[in-house]
């Protein structure tokens, strides 16, 4: 296959390079949000995070100095622009450089910097790159000091404070507890039940066996919306209500078939000298599974457990449905979907944050696990 | 009681009850109701074989007649129900959706979905799957294509709200336009074409599952008629469409109809996008704008989702079952 003749290394590098556009182009949405997240939220508004390295060029506004000296029949205020009380604590850094100024807000960066603009009240003003300005009037300037705009070239700033804002103020560290919550038992309950159902419908022989992996294979399809106002209701009656009891139950009965079906197919596969081996022991069925079959289908339990992890995690569908929609049950899925973006809609930097937790540990889930997952998905779609 | 305290107390019970329920059963079956000894030991034997499978099942069975056998039936007499559920209305509910021009959006929609999703992300999961396979950092390719399976449909939404942003300061696409100096858009409010819009995000994360399976299907494909192919002169084209598409047919298939079955049950790409604005709505979404406010149009509209997968289902059990002959 290597060495066909001739057209060999032009299409390997066509290949190389299609797939490096893929890869790109599939990431590009991730890495922009990721970027985003360590913004300063007035830098992501004025640029791009596809810049995000370099610096930029944001408006601001300030007053100078109140105290005017007097020179000749002219009054002047001198100073720096970056030492202002308005903008003061900015520019602690002080790397920035002016490249405009004005004195209107309509056009806050008017005139270049270090020429000279006019005033409303017929004074002159000049703001030098580095910050220093000068002021002149003929009469007297008020005692609050001239206004003045000025763009400036900011370094670009990265911070955690989107973390720290999304962790603390928002009720999203209570939704990530909600969510982890909802998870862990949704993802450990099913697996045990589905584990004796599967070696029962794959080592035991009984009348009807065939009808009943039938009917679990036609569940796998369900659509999940059928069963949210009968199970509601139901959850209602028996006193239940939406809680995170009625949610684990929820989350079990929807898992089972897909856990059952694969870990069927995995059993199946197990070699049946063992097993039989261990019947004419004198081992019961009891102590087969237990002994044997638990042990040698860890893949497919994995596969299944990493499968229900990622589903409960990240599921919106049923956590609205079977959860209450206070602040105190909801978990981050539901938290974004329904409160972040109405109420941080604007706010860029707290979205990506936001979005970036709740990815976070299924994507770590993802990156460590992905072998079992893989195998899983082998196992339940290619037969 | 706090609720991560009840979820670890909720697991013990969950795990314990499970073990103690297959372990105790077993005993009284075994010891007590057909012990193994005695005049009537062979027939005890057989009795309890009989019935353990029963035993190992019934849990099972329990949760999903109660979770996925009695809402179905039940979301179907709820439907025929009308608002507050006290009076039997026929097919009220069915009426009033198919005079609801949301809903005919809707369903066509829905159709695009179903068309447009799975078809691309089956194709572009075969072209990746194809391109990556003998790349020496192929698996590195395909991880991170696949990557975006881990991500939640909300997540996913966000991540291309930031893409989509009408702002050419957030928007990668709206950066571009202007740049070029075209007109900025914003894509999620487009009539018509912002379908297509949302449906991209779910492509984007099924791509990588499609890639997944194909990719061990292809490998799969025996070496010889792959060879035999270059012999007699076959081009990598050729190779491809004639010789290794065919032989995985069956795979293209199976990915195609999960995808598809995926597609007609997602609301949340909807729901955080657009919220069903701008002609967007498919069913899923447009059930949600029913439910806690009327059970009754919310229950038609699963029901209408169940006939629409109920093709898919069937085929699918035919082949479980031709698969176990």
């Amino acid at each position: 296959m290597e060495n066909i003749a001739g057209q060999n290394n032009t299409l390997k590098w066509a290949v190389n390079i299609s797939v490096v556009l893929l890869v790109v182009a599939w990431l590009i949405p991730t890495v922009g949000l990721f970027v985003s997240s360590f913004r300063d939220r007035d830098q992501i508004t004025a640029s791009g995070w596809w810049v995000a390295p370099f610096s930029v060029e944001l408006t601001f506004r300030t007053r100078g100095d109140a105290t005017p000296t007097q020179d000749g029949d002219l009054w002047v205020i001198e100073g720096n622009i970056f030492d202002t009380a308005e903008v003061a604590e900015t520019f602690e850094s002080g790397d920035a450089t002016i490249t405009g100024f004005g004195v209107t807000a309509r056009a806050p960066d008017e005139f270049p910097a270090g020429t000279e603009g006019e005033t409303r009240d017929g004074g002159l003003l000049t703001v030098n790159a580095d910050g220093s300005y000068r002021f002149t009037s003929t009469e007297e300037p008020d005692d609050r000091g001239p206004r003045v705009y000025f763009a400036a070239e900011t370094p670009p700033s990265f911070t955690l404070d989107n973390y720290r804002t999304i962790l603390t103020s928002d009720n999203m560290d209570r939704a990530f507890i909600n969510t982890l919550t909802v998870t862990i038992p949704a993802t450990i309950i099913p697996i045990l039940i589905a584990a004796f159902a599967a070696y029962a419908l794959a080592w035991m022989e009984f009348p009807g066996r065939g009808l009943l992996i039938a009917v679990i294979v036609g569940l796998l399809v369900v659509p999940l919306q059928l069963a949210l106002v009968p199970l509601l209701n139901l959850h209602n009656r028996i006193g239940i209500g939406q809680s995170f009891v009625g949610i684990w139950m929820a989350h079990t009965g929807f898992g089972l078939p897909l856990a059952i079906y694969l870990l069927r197919n995995y059993m199946v596969g197990l070699p049946r000298d063992i097993i039989e081996g261990a019947k004419v022991d004198g081992a019961t069925d009891f102590q087969i599974f237990t002994k044997i079959i638990l042990p040698l289908s860890f893949p497919a339990l994995a596969s299944f457990a990493i499968f229900q992890f990622l589903w409960t995690w990240n599921d919106l569908l049923v956590a609205k449905v079977f959860l209450p929609s206070d602040d105190a049950s909801r978990v981050m899925t539901v938290k974004i979907a329904d409160d972040l973006l109405g109420s941080r809609g604007g706010d860029w930097g707290i979205l990506a944050t936001a979005a970036f937790v709740s990815i976070g540990v299924p994507v770590l889930v993802f990156f460590t696990m992905q072998r079992y997952l893989v195998r899983g998905l082998l196992a339940g779609s290619v037969k | 009681m706090s609720p991560l305290l009840q979820g670890a107390l909720t697991i013990l019970v969950g795990v314990f009850g499970c073990v103690g329920y297959f372990y105790a059963a077993n005993l009284v079956l075994d010891k007590f109701i057909f012990p193994a000894k005695g005049p009537h030991t062979g027939r005890n034997i057989n009795r309890a074989n009989a019935v353990r499978p029963w035993l190992f099942l019934f849990p099972a069975i329990f949760a999903l007649s109660l979770y996925l056998v009695y809402p179905v039936i039940g979301s179907l007499i709820r439907s025929l129900h009308n608002r507050a559920g006290d009076e039997f209305i026929g097919l009220g509910n069915y009426a009033f959706l198919f005079s609801d021009p949301t809903f005919l959006t809707a369903l066509f929609n829905n159709a695009l979905w179903a068309l447009v999703v799975p078809a691309s992300a089956t194709f572009l999961g075969l072209v990746v799957a194809q391109l990556t396979d003998r790349l020496s950092w192929g698996n590195i390719a395909k991880s991170l294509i696949f990557m975006p399976m881990a991500i939640s449909f909300v997540g996913a939404s966000l991540i291309w709200k930031f893409v989509y942003a009408g702002d050419p300061d957030i928007g990668i696409i709206n950066a571009i336009r202007d740049n070029f100096g075209w007109e900025l858009v914003d894509p999620v409010q487009l009539p018509f074409w912002n379908n297509f819009f949302l449906m991209a995000i779910l492509i984007w994360i099924q791509t990588g599952f499609a890639m997944v399976i194909l990719s061990a299907a292809l490998r799969g494909i025996p070496e010889e008629t792959v060879e035999a192919a270059i012999i007699d002169g076959a081009g990598p084209l050729q190779l491809f469409f004639k010789i290794k598409v065919p032989q995985i047919m069956g795979t293209i298939v199976v990915v195609w109809t999960t995808i598809t079955i995926l597609v007609l049950k997602v609301f949340d790409i909807v729901y955080t996008m657009t919220g069903g604005n701008f002609g967007t709505d498919i069913l899923p979404s447009y059930m949600m704008s029913f439910m806690f406010r009327d059970d009754g149009r919310a229950t038609a509209v699963a029901v209408v989702i169940m006939i629409v997968v109920l093709p898919v289902m069937i085929w699918n059990i035919r082949q479980a079952r031709q698969e176990m002959r």
